[in-house]
């Protein structure tokens, strides 16, 4: 049984986003790196738990990005799995990046791939839907369960205002959330471990990017909030049923 | 040419979020100059041609009741055979659960540059250029879609559904496919009835910590009741199981994008106000001056939420008589 899952690198949830270059670049100023936490606390712990389970599961992460990326990596690597691999390419274009992930998990013959519902900087959701279909896998997105018997997978996926139970057969792509596991914390065992397990980089195959961001901008700032005293809650409904018109 | 309009549907309903879709696509139809259509895998219970209302010229159906469930592989060969056959150049899904399975599949399957989470039309100005929401909320990126065939998956909440200003009836034409067998094997599927998804709600209230405790909540479903909103929460208060995780937005729950937010005790941490910064009005009742939210707020009151919510439950009702 081999497991490969997806690692991203994305600024901290409460990290201040700004722009430079005008407007062209994200500014890492001051910014904290983290493993997007979808991958981190769901698809990767998920994993392991999987291989706690089974110890002869084989179980790599993979990440597109630079030499910049390691560090995450190697965080990842502290939480566990057995090996990672870094395509060192950079880029913000999904069908590249699933080309280059599609590549890997080509080559290693993995039966199971996990990616976190999508990264908190580009909020695509997409990676999952197209190294599935440059596989010919089937996809079962938004994860909020995952069971594995033998080589037969149980899914239960969040839908629009329900859940649904899926069955398949491995080799199978699942896109992780909430509910598949719980966070963990690296241990030291864990985080001096690490330094030793292999990061191999392959340099990227030829894939097209078929997208590109041309500028980021800012929501506009609120003017200012409208203050009602607390003893006078019909005149919020009477506001924002005759000055806001929201309903 | 033509723009293609993926029609989502379940339990026999086009859901709302394909009537906003197939309004953004007969506008970037007129705005390219070519006609939009939609394609509709499954069966229904309405007369199709009666989306011609929202601007579409044509839709093509396969009316198989297998295909009433989605299954993502089988529908994006389908729909990629579709955008090939009919000629289409840009492919148009919401942004919902099932946009988010099959976009991406049709999207690679085809080569086609694919922006997922629009926000706004395309600017076709100069090349095609479209508005989506980046850094969970927090900010907007203007994505170039440098291919010939572009696939575009619209937000919820987005795009206002424009009716009666196509020519009113469409024609439906049935779509032959060979249904490959789905992979996937669907064991059970459990809907919340009579409950507007969060994500497709135009008003929603919202509780936070502040409420103390799940015995709390009826202030909350009460206001929610008198305003016909859906109720949503903060992620402590999903995390403490108070209420079920579908319920949590913010930036690791779900982006939402309603008409009005009212937000109930809860501070406004900054991965909160990403997941409903898009709201088009946020009200916040909040006891502590201080919290962050009322900075992202329109209107609001300082005060006890126990006080303050079952008071305006009685003017909605009053008001809506």
């Amino acid at each position: 049984m081999k497991i490969l899952v997806c690692i991203s690198k994305t600024p901290d949830t409460t990290a201040k986003i700004s722009f430079t270059q005008n407007n062209t670049k994200f500014s890492s100023d001051g910014v904290q790196w983290i493993i997007n936490p979808y991958d981190e606390w769901y698809a990767l712990v998920r994993a392991i738990e999987l291989k706690e389970k089974d110890p002869s599961t084989v179980l790599h992460l993979v990440t597109v990005g630079l030499a910049d990326t390691e560090p995450i990596i190697r965080k990842a690597l502290a939480i566990g799995g057995d090996e990672a691999i870094r395509v060192n390419a950079d880029s913000a274009d999904p069908f590249y990046i699933a080309a280059q992930i599609a590549d890997v998990a080509r080559q290693g013959g993995y039966d199971l791939i996990f990616t976190g519902k999508e990264t908190i900087d580009y909020n695509g959701s997409s990676i999952g839907g197209m190294v599935a279909e440059l596989m010919d896998w089937p996809y079962i997105p938004l994860a909020v369960k995952f069971e594995l018997n033998g080589t037969v997978a149980t899914v239960v996926r969040e839908t629009e205002g329900g859940e649904e139970t899926d069955e398949a057969t491995l080799p199978l792509l699942v896109s992780c959330q909430k509910g598949v596991a719980e966070q963990r914390i690296p241990n030291m065992k864990g985080i001096m471990s690490a330094r030793t397990k292999p990061l191999k980089v392959v340099e990227p195959v030829a894939a097209e990017t078929l997208t590109s961001i041309v500028s980021f901008e800012l929501p506009p700032a609120k003017a200012g909030v409208k203050l009602i005293p607390a003893d006078n809650p019909a005149e919020l409904i009477r506001l924002l049923h005759e000055e806001a018109k929201v309903f | 040419m033509s723009v293609l309009i993926f029609i989502d549907h379940s339990e026999g309903q086009v859901k709302k979020v394909s009537l906003e879709a197939l309004s953004y696509g007969a506008a970037l139809a007129g705005q390219l100059g070519v006609s939009a259509e939609g394609i509709l895998l499954g069966t229904v219970g309405m007369d199709l041609s009666t989306l011609g209302r929202f601007g579409a010229k044509k839709i093509h159906q396969a009316a198989q009741e297998g295909l009433n469930h989605l299954d993502a592989q089988v529908y994006a060969k389908i729909i990629a055979d579709a955008v090939t056959a009919t000629g289409a150049t840009v492919v148009i899904f919401p942004n919902n659960f099932s946009g988010k399975a099959v976009a991406p599949r049709v999207a690679a399957r085809l080569k086609a540059g694919l922006v997922s989470g629009a926000v706004a039309l395309p600017d076709t100005a100069n090349g095609f250029v479209v508005k989506k929401t980046v850094f969970s909320g927090k900010a907007f990126a203007h994505v170039a879609l440098n291919t010939p065939l572009k696939v575009i998956a619209l937000n919820p909440n987005s795009y206002p559904i424009r009716e009666g200003e196509g020519s009113g009836s469409a024609e439906v034409v049935a779509l032959s496919v060979t249904a490959t067998a789905p992979k996937v094997k669907v064991v059970s599927a459990t809907q919340a009835t009579g409950e507007v998804p969060l994500t497709e709600a135009e008003l929603v209230v919202s509780g936070g910590r502040g409420l103390k405790g799940p015995e709390n909540w009826g202030i909350i479903e009460d206001l929610a009741k008198a305003l016909g909103a859906a109720t949503a929460c903060s992620r402590p208060v999903a995390d403490s199981g108070w209420r079920p995780h579908h319920e949590h937005v913010g930036q690791t729950g779900i982006a939402i994008a309603p008409n009005l937010y009212i937000a109930i005790g809860i501070s406004g941490a900054i991965q909160h106000l990403a997941g409903v910064n898009r709201s088009k009005v946020i009200v916040v009742i909040n006891k502590d001056p201080e919290a962050p939210f009322f900075k992202a707020a329109d209107y609001g009151i300082v005060g006890d939420a126990f006080e303050v919510v079952p008071k305006m439950t009685e003017a909605v009702k009053k008001l809506k008589g």
